[in-house]
């Protein structure tokens, strides 16, 4: 399971200005904000701005255009389901459904006791093994119900 | 080989798809059961060979040479130390000589010839396996040198454009600038496509070869790999990579004592396939959002930062330096037509033996799917394969004499994009697959342009009407019409391709859609 460090402007402003000698830094800056704090708090926003001598609302877009980035804190734990075509080819729809079923939420959603969030994502570019997930950055291919079931049981530990 | 000491050498890979079916509990299982045994061993942690429906495929190094065992699963391993597979012994899961399996044997290897091979993270390996002869000749050759042995090579770009190299190459070494970048596209997003994974996960070095060899002909010094969140494995062997060819002075000043510098670094996505497109992937590593640019100008006169830029695809990179080792006409002689060299063709979906299969154009795709890839692991037949990712068409069995070349698949209205297939065997319902595309293209659209932003969206719409069998005939004849404005309206090829599966599937399977069926239409022409 992942852990995450309570919010603080002085950790924050550490782990942009760790970036800033890059150029192009913001995504960079970005991804270090997530993985610190888990999502990318509205605190940030400002700070970045100053950082990069941008607006907020330049910043603001940007947060918000990737998939990736979260506003709120996941579950405790985040299962991505491969969706796209191969995946699907390969019997990946009853398997999201399945998922749903069992954690009484819909892909995109957090289950009601926060434990886990059940994504789609769109290829891990595992597709001649296909259906994959992937379970708090770890990846499972030749997804079927047995292994999916025990997937969705460890996140729910 | 067996060292004196008696240790014996075993390769389990660490390439992502590996890894998800076990390797690392595999490697885990080989180190404990070695240590009961009192058996030194040397577990090297190398890519895949590609024949992806046999991993985590395991090899040992005996006297008779590498004889692998795949697929193996953590408890596999105690039988296959009692099988004395040490030595090569006899197994279930033996498959023997990798090299000597049928799969591998039809292959032409350029740009995957050491791929799952060597260990990707040791320099001496990459050089022992003929690393580095293509720059060692670069800088013979010098900057002009370099663009026209690219030239003879017939290179063409293989993120799906298919535009010539060369001829970037070269607007890119005339543009005036300060500083010029080396941007490789790594954003690999289109389903059933994972060739740039495995040649980053199993041989980072060829790539970084490359982009050198690309910034020495154009006069870049800095490159950016910018690949997906969706990859970590890749990312880290890229990291890695870049780490030691530096150490080694093979990044940065004077790289191997040459006049020449260049150094690189790997940037990571966030989940946005549209940054797969040039321009937008340009923005992005610009941290801003990932809008598409309108051409011109082009990157190769103002792309990052506004300065001259060569954009190009892993696989495109990744020939380089085969192409400068062994000469422009080498590479040239495979292939057909305009169609030059090899192509990493991947093998997907719902397929038998899928896997990473390279070779020259002019294979058609039904050998692929059903000679080489044995058809459905499903065991139904065969409905369709869709070529070339989300925005490819779905070519029916009976096109499948189509042959792997850019100007024949685009004489049948499909694209080999990035050259992935991806099977589908007969209880597929295309006109769910036909709303998928639609529905991707809305969810992933940068929003720059009303064909994709808003049609992307109706299409979805008109989908779910035909889908629910709503005045099918006069929907599908607003999706054709939809289709054409997407086609002929969108600034990139999201909203200009999206239609291809789309019209693909209505034309070959119209009776998913609720139409008559094929075989009606054409006898009533």
């Amino acid at each position: 399971m992942p852990h995450y460090e309570p919010w603080s402007d002085e950790r924050a402003r550490a782990v942009i200005d760790e970036f800033a000698h890059l150029e192009g830094p913001l995504m960079p800056m970005l991804h270090a904000v997530q993985e610190t704090f888990g999502h990318v708090p509205d605190a940030v926003v400002p700070m970045l701005a100053e950082k990069l001598n941008v607006s907020r609302a330049e910043v603001h877009g940007v947060v918000t255009f990737y998939h990736d980035f979260r506003h709120e804190p996941a579950g405790r734990h985040v299962l991505k389901l491969c969706r796209a075509e191969a995946c699907q080819a390969a019997g990946g729809d009853a398997l999201a459904e399945h998922a749903e079923h069992r954690l009484g939420c819909k892909l995109g959603e957090t289950t009601a006791d926060g434990r886990v969030t059940v994504e789609p994502i769109y290829c891990l570019g595992l597709c001649a093994t296909a259906p994959s997930a992937m379970l708090d950055g770890k990846i499972v291919a030749r997804l079927n119900e047995r292994r999916l079931d025990a997937l969705i049981a460890e996140a729910q530990s | 080989m067996s060292t004196n000491s008696g240790t014996i050498r075993i390769y389990v890979p660490k390439d992502a798809c590996a890894i998800a079916c076990g390797a690392d509990e595999v490697a885990e299982a080989i180190a404990a059961a070695a240590l009961a045994a009192r058996q030194p061993v040397e577990i090297v942690r190398n890519g895949s060979r590609g024949m992806l429906w046999l991993e985590p495929m395991i090899e040992v190094v005996t006297d008779e040479g590498r004889i692998a065992y795949g697929p193996v699963e953590a408890g596999d391993v105690d039988g296959l130390f009692a099988a004395g597979f040490l030595t090569g012994g006899d197994h279930a899961l033996r498959i023997g000589k990798p090299e000597e399996h049928p799969f591998l044997a039809k292959q032409t290897r350029l740009t995957f010839a050491r791929c799952g091979i060597i260990d990707p993270a040791s320099y001496e390996d990459y050089r022992a396996h003929g690393g580095y002869r293509g720059l060692e000749r670069a800088l013979t050759l010098g900057p002009a040198g370099i663009i026209e042995e690219v030239k003879t090579s017939g290179l063409r770009g293989r993120g799906g454009a298919g535009f010539p190299t060369a001829i970037k190459w070269k607007t890119v070494a005339d543009a005036k600038g300060d500083q010029k970048y080396i941007v490789c596209n790594a954003d690999e997003g289109d389903s059933g496509t994972f060739a740039d994974r495995m040649i980053m996960e199993g041989d980072p070095f060829e790539l970084i070869e490359g982009m050198t060899i690309a910034g020495i002909a154009v006069g870049a010094t800095k490159g950016y790999v910018y690949t997906r969140s969706e990859y970590p494995h890749a990312i880290w062997a890229m990291e890695k990579a870049v780490e030691v060819a530096r150490a080694n002075g093979m990044l940065g000043a004077n790289i191997a004592g040459s006049p020449y510098s260049f150094d690189m670094e790997v940037r990571m996505g966030a989940g946005a396939y549209v940054c797969g497109e040039e321009t937008a992937l340009l923005d992005s590593l610009e941290g801003k959002r990932g809008t598409v640019r309108a051409k011109p100008p082009l990157p190769a006169h103002k792309g990052l930062f506004q300065k001259p830029t060569v954009i190009n695809n892993v696989l495109s990179l990744t020939a380089v330096p085969h192409i400068l080792a062994d000469g422009g006409q080498f590479y040239a002689d495979f292939g057909m037509g305009r169609s030059r060299g090899t192509m990493p063709i991947q093998i997907a979906g719902n397929v038998k033996f899928g896997g990473l299969f390279e070779t020259a154009f002019g294979i058609t795709l039904g050998e692929l799917v059903n000679d080489i890839g044995g058809g459905t692991a499903t065991g139904k037949p065969v409905k369709a394969a869709q070529v070339g990712g989300p925005l490819g068409a779905y070519v029916p069995t009976w096109q499948f004499d189509l042959p792997f070349d850019y100007e024949a698949f685009a004489a049948k209205d499909a694209l080999i994009g990035h050259g992935g297939i991806v099977v589908f065997d007969e209880s597929s319902d295309l006109a769910k697959m036909a709303r998928f595309a639609m529905e991707f293209c809305s969810v992933e659209s940068c929003g720059k342009c009303t064909p994709c932003r808003i049609g992307s969206t109706r299409g979805v719409e008109l989908m779910d009407k035909i889908i629910a069998g709503d005045r099918v005939t006069a929907n599908l004849a607003t999706l054709t019409d939809l289709c054409q404005t997407m086609k002929l309206g969108s600034l990139c090829a999201l909203g200009g391709f999206t239609p291809y599966p789309v019209l693909s599937a209505l034309n070959h399977f119209p009776e998913d859609f609720g139409a008559p069926p094929r075989v009606v239409l054409e006898a009533a022409e």
